[in-house]
């Protein structure tokens, strides 16, 4: 196939954004927001073709698009496989909402916020097509700028502390990342992935440049305790940005492991295997019990993303099929999960403009269609069974008890706790005593909310009763994922 | 040499035009900037292979050409940008233009020298010429002072140099740096000594810690459109001695000037990181901010290899163009016929001028070199270079001070896009400004679809 798509996949958004910009609307920015809407479900349907277009039974990479970039070995390479499709559907799916719910809850400099969602939107799919490791560090740090422009132009009060937070973690995290691909550079003499999977690393680099990389992943995924800049972020976001933080950003790292940590060092990987497994672990309960405790519903989800992510981290390396597939399945699911969560949050502070938990209380009395969507997304972020938090919570579990019995009951007790946060902020938020006044005033769902949240809601349905299509998509792709992994060990 | 020629002669029939010519400001400008012109269209027509001439002592080469053509075009942006300040300002006397060419002229002996006492005249010339541009204000006080200030360790660093250069001529008994580079070896003690001393010389000129001193202060005393000069041109002609020195006199000696530099590279990044914190002045906060720039070139340098010299002249290239746009900003801040230079003045300035804080945004973030602008490529190309020598201490201070710097770039984007707007700045007409603020954004944003194009130009410098 000579057309583009991937190239036009990713730069669709940043083009349109152009439009934006020139567009004149002074008073309703209908034209903006139409503008924004149209490039961002065309690119969406874009990518629908893409995966149905995209040859499952393969592990090569497909749609492979090559041009000479800095010179002859560090390429503008990409293409995308059955792992990283998932994750490219997930951002263009999730940005048309977040463009949605920008409606209702942006106020001031429309425009240029959906600028910044657009130009985020470019970044995030280039860091899931990139084949090369220079390309994917460019996008992968170039999200920062319009994520710290979104948390601190449009944040909460505390805006600046959290949006510096954010940018000096991650980039702080990145540099190390950033030397370990030059000196991968210098000893393979290419940052082309697919030759660099075929060309064993050295074993004396593999472990130092494996830390390198998960100091970058573990700050952006977040692992415990390079997680605090998250709920910071979190909370001070406006619901827009949350969304893409916790659905898109946050797999980015998860991703990265996959695509990089694993394949290019297995022996590396094998190493910090126990490793990963108590900074999971710990995530898991320690964040767990953390959540309890927030009396703010933004923070509440935050932690218990970092508490879903460890899951994540769990699942990779453990190495096995279930393992590696339940994580993913689980990103793709907290993605949805967590953007449906913050998206009603979101719902609430437009109308209270409070996020605490003691605001609120009884809302089921008043605005029955939102509690019900609500109810729905607390229970499947807790797992459970006929939504899509349940598969990938299973699965990691299943992969789990295959390594370690150890950390497998641990991370079982997580999910009780999970359940205790999840159940107990419902029991809070949604029924109890009505002791505000301003709740009976409030107003149900309108129109775009209920598309939003009715989407989200039917997929995460949709994935819990019927994974087979997601589990296609990747299946291939892990199982080599895996093969070489093991292949590797054998001959070392 | 023969665009030196031409550059003289103009100098000195521009200086009877001006002398002659009652209120001829306005015309010497121009014709300066039709002097810069055609300079560049004499280098460009002129064969480009090497040719020594003099003795030996004046060299044309590919490296110097380019060079020359980089402080041309970019003291045409400077001039031309900084007209309407220098106009409101009362410096528009004609002198003004006239001293930047005969800066320039000592620049391209510099660059174009292969003798220390052409090295030196050249250095000197241009040192005279700048000691008259920092105090050119002569009515304010800050301007004198730091003219003053200027002359006084300019010159004491120029001791330094003259003695070094003594010193190498004594022990080796020649002032080529053809031949000097023969004679040199390990075993001869006294000329790393003299090393040492021009090594200090060549410091000061291009403000590298420990010999930074003077940097924030003479920025921020010269009027705006003399630091904005003061940040960019002489930097581009000490680095590219710096280079020239390293690559031919002291190629023998290599490591022992390579630990010099390393350290004094370290002590840039550093202290240009940490100083530039707490700065309340934009002025001030680019010196310190040029300070760790020039730290990150001579980290290219430190490397003692042809990628490594290949990559700071790539960055400081890309220096350049990032400072321009820096400095052009602060001629559109004007508020009641005042130029405003504090951070704090640029408060919330994009509700009321979006266009100018969204090109304060992309060169800030660039200057912090944030992917996938064209300061991030500046800086890869430099660990490139510096990871090829497996210098991975310097690398990774390198790095962690870059996020240190980060720190306080993110500060003035807080100023300008969180907090509230305090000044509406004047509707301003300085086209050239304008020009140069969205050439300067323009090619930072598109330099990642062709990042090789300054390397493919800066591959074909060092042949030879």
């Amino acid at each position: 196939m000579n057309f583009p798509i991937l190239s036009t996949l990713i730069f669709l958004p940043l083009i349109s954004s152009f439009f934006i910009l020139l567009s004149k609307d002074k008073t309703t920015n209908l034209s903006s927001i139409s503008i924004s809407l149209f490039s961002s479900v065309a690119t969406f349907f874009l990518s629908l073709f893409l995966w149905y277009s995209l040859d499952i039974n393969t592990s090569e990479f497909q749609f492979v698009e090559e041009k000479s970039w800095i010179n002859n070995y560090i390429k503008f390479k990409l293409g995308v496989d059955g792992i990283s499709i998932l994750f490219i559907v997930l951002t263009t799916f999730i940005t048309p909402i977040c463009i949605i719910s920008c409606i209702n809850s942006v106020k001031v400099r429309v425009k240029e916020f959906l600028i910044a969602i657009l130009i985020l939107e470019t970044f995030m799919i280039g860091v899931f097509c990139s084949l090369d490791l220079v390309i994917f560090y460019l996008f992968f740090e170039a999200g920062l700028i319009p994520m710290f422009l979104i948390i601190g132009v449009w944040g909460g009060p505390r805006r600046v502390y959290s949006a510096f937070k954010f940018f000096l973690f991650t980039l702080l995290g990145s540099v190390l990342m950033l030397v370990a691909i030059i000196v991968i550079y210098w000893l393979t003499g290419t940052t082309d992935i697919t030759q660099i999977y075929k060309i064993q690393i050295p074993k004396e680099y593999q472990n130092i440049l494996w830390l390198a990389f998960l100091s970058s992943f573990a700050v952006k995924m977040p692992m415990w305790p390079v997680h605090t800049w998250l709920p910071d972020a979190h909370v001070e976001a406006p619901t827009a940005g949350s969304v893409i933080l916790a659905a898109i950003l946050l797999k980015m790292a998860g991703y990265g492991f996959l695509r990089f940590s694993i394949p290019m060092f297995p022996l590396a990987s094998e190493y910090f295997t126990p490793l990963i497994y108590t900074l999971s672990i710990i995530a898991i309960i320690y964040t767990s019990l953390v959540a309890l405790m927030q009396d703010d519903m933004k923070k509440l989800i935050a932690y218990s993303s970092v508490a879903h992510m460890g899951y994540v981290t769990l699942g990779i390396f453990t190495l096995t099929k279930q393992g590696i597939e339940g994580s993913i399945y689980q990103m793709i699911s907290h993605g949805l999960i967590s953007a449906a969560l913050f998206l009603c949050v979101g719902v609430v502070y437009d109308r209270l403009h409070s996020r605490m938990i003691s605001t609120y209380g009884g809302l089921v009395n008043y605005i029955p269609k939102y509690s019900f969507l609500f109810l729905i997304f607390a229970l499947a972020a807790l797992g459970l069974p006929g939504t899509s938090g349940f598969l990938g919570e299973f699965l990691v579990l299943a992969g789990t008890f295959q390594k370690s019995f150890l950390a497998a009951m641990l991370a079982t007790f997580g999910v009780v706790l999970g359940a205790a946060y999840m159940l107990w902020l419902t029991k809070r938020v949604i029924f109890g005593v009505t002791n505000n006044s301003e709740i009976k005033k409030i107003n149900d769902i309108n129109k775009s909310e209920v598309v939003m949240l009715v989407t989200l809601a039917f997929f995460i349905l949709f994935f819990g009763f019927y994974p087979l299509p997601l589990i296609e998509t990747f299946n291939v792709s892990v199982n080599s994922l895996i093969n070489n992994y093991e292949a590797a060990l054998i001959t070392n | 040499m023969f665009p030196e020629i031409f550059l003289s002669l103009s100098i000195f029939f521009i200086l009877m035009v001006g002398v002659f010519i009652k209120k001829s400001f306005n015309l010497i400008f121009n014709l300066t900037s039709l002097i810069i012109i055609v300079t560049i269209s004499i280098i460009l027509t002129n064969p480009n292979n090497e040719e020594k001439i003099f003795l030996d002592s004046f060299i044309r080469d590919p490296f110097s050409n380019y060079f020359k053509i980089l402080i041309l075009l970019s003291t045409l942006f400077v001039l031309n940008s900084s007209k309407n300040f220098i106009i409101d300002n009362k410096l528009d006397k004609f002198e003004y233009p006239i001293i930047i060419l005969l800066s320039i002229l000592g620049m391209f002996f510099m660059v174009s020298s292969n003798d220390l006492i052409l090295f030196y005249l050249g250095l000197e010339l241009q040192s005279l010429s700048l000691y008259i541009l920092a105090s050119i204000d002569r009515d304010n006080l800050r301007s004198t002072e730091s003219g003053v200030k200027y002359f006084v360790l300019s010159a004491l660093s120029s001791g330094l140099l003259l003695y070094g250069c003594s010193l190498l001529y004594g022990f080796t008994g020649s002032t080529n740096f053809e031949l000097i580079a023969d004679q040199l070896n390990k075993e001869n003690t006294g000329a790393v000594f003299a090393m040492v001393f021009i090594l200090v010389g060549l410091a000061f000129k291009v403000s590298a810690v420990p010999f930074h001193m003077w940097t924030p202060d003479v920025y921020e005393g010269a009027p705006t459109s003399i630091t904005s000069y003061f940040a960019v041109v002489p930097k581009v002609a000490g680095l590219a001695l710096l280079i020239k020195f390293m690559f031919v006199p002291f190629s023998n000696i290599l490591l022992e000037w390579q630990t010099i530099i390393i350290f004094i590279s370290i002590a840039s990044m550093i202290l240009g990181a940490v100083a530039a914190m707490v700065q309340k002045n934009f002025k001030r906060l680019l010196a310190y901010s040029s300070i760790g720039h020039i730290g990150y070139a001579l980290a290219g340098v430190a490397t003692g290899s042809i990628s490594g010299y290949q990559s700071a002249i790539v960055y400081i290239s890309i220096y350049v163009i990032m400072n321009i746009g820096a400095f052009s900003c602060l001629y559109l801040l004007k508020k009641d016929g005042q130029y405003k230079e504090n951070i704090s003045d640029l408060s919330g300035i994009s509700k009321k001028h979006p266009l100018l804080a969204i090109s304060l945004l992309i060169i800030l973030f660039s200057l912090a070199g944030v992917p996938p602008l064209g300061g991030f490529f500046a800086k890869f190309y430099v660990f490139v270079a510096v990871l090829e020598k497996e210098m991975y201490a310097l690398a990774i201070i390198g790095l962690i001070t870059t996020v240190m710097s980060a720190f306080y770039y993110l500060k003035i984007i807080k100023t300008i896009y969180f907090d509230d707007s305090i000044i509406t700045f004047e509707p301003t007409k300085n086209r050239t400004a304008q020009f140069s603020v969205i050439a300067s954004c323009m090619i930072l944003i598109t330099f990642f679809l062709y990042p090789s194009i300054l390397n493919n130009l800066v591959n074909t410098l060092f042949v030879s």
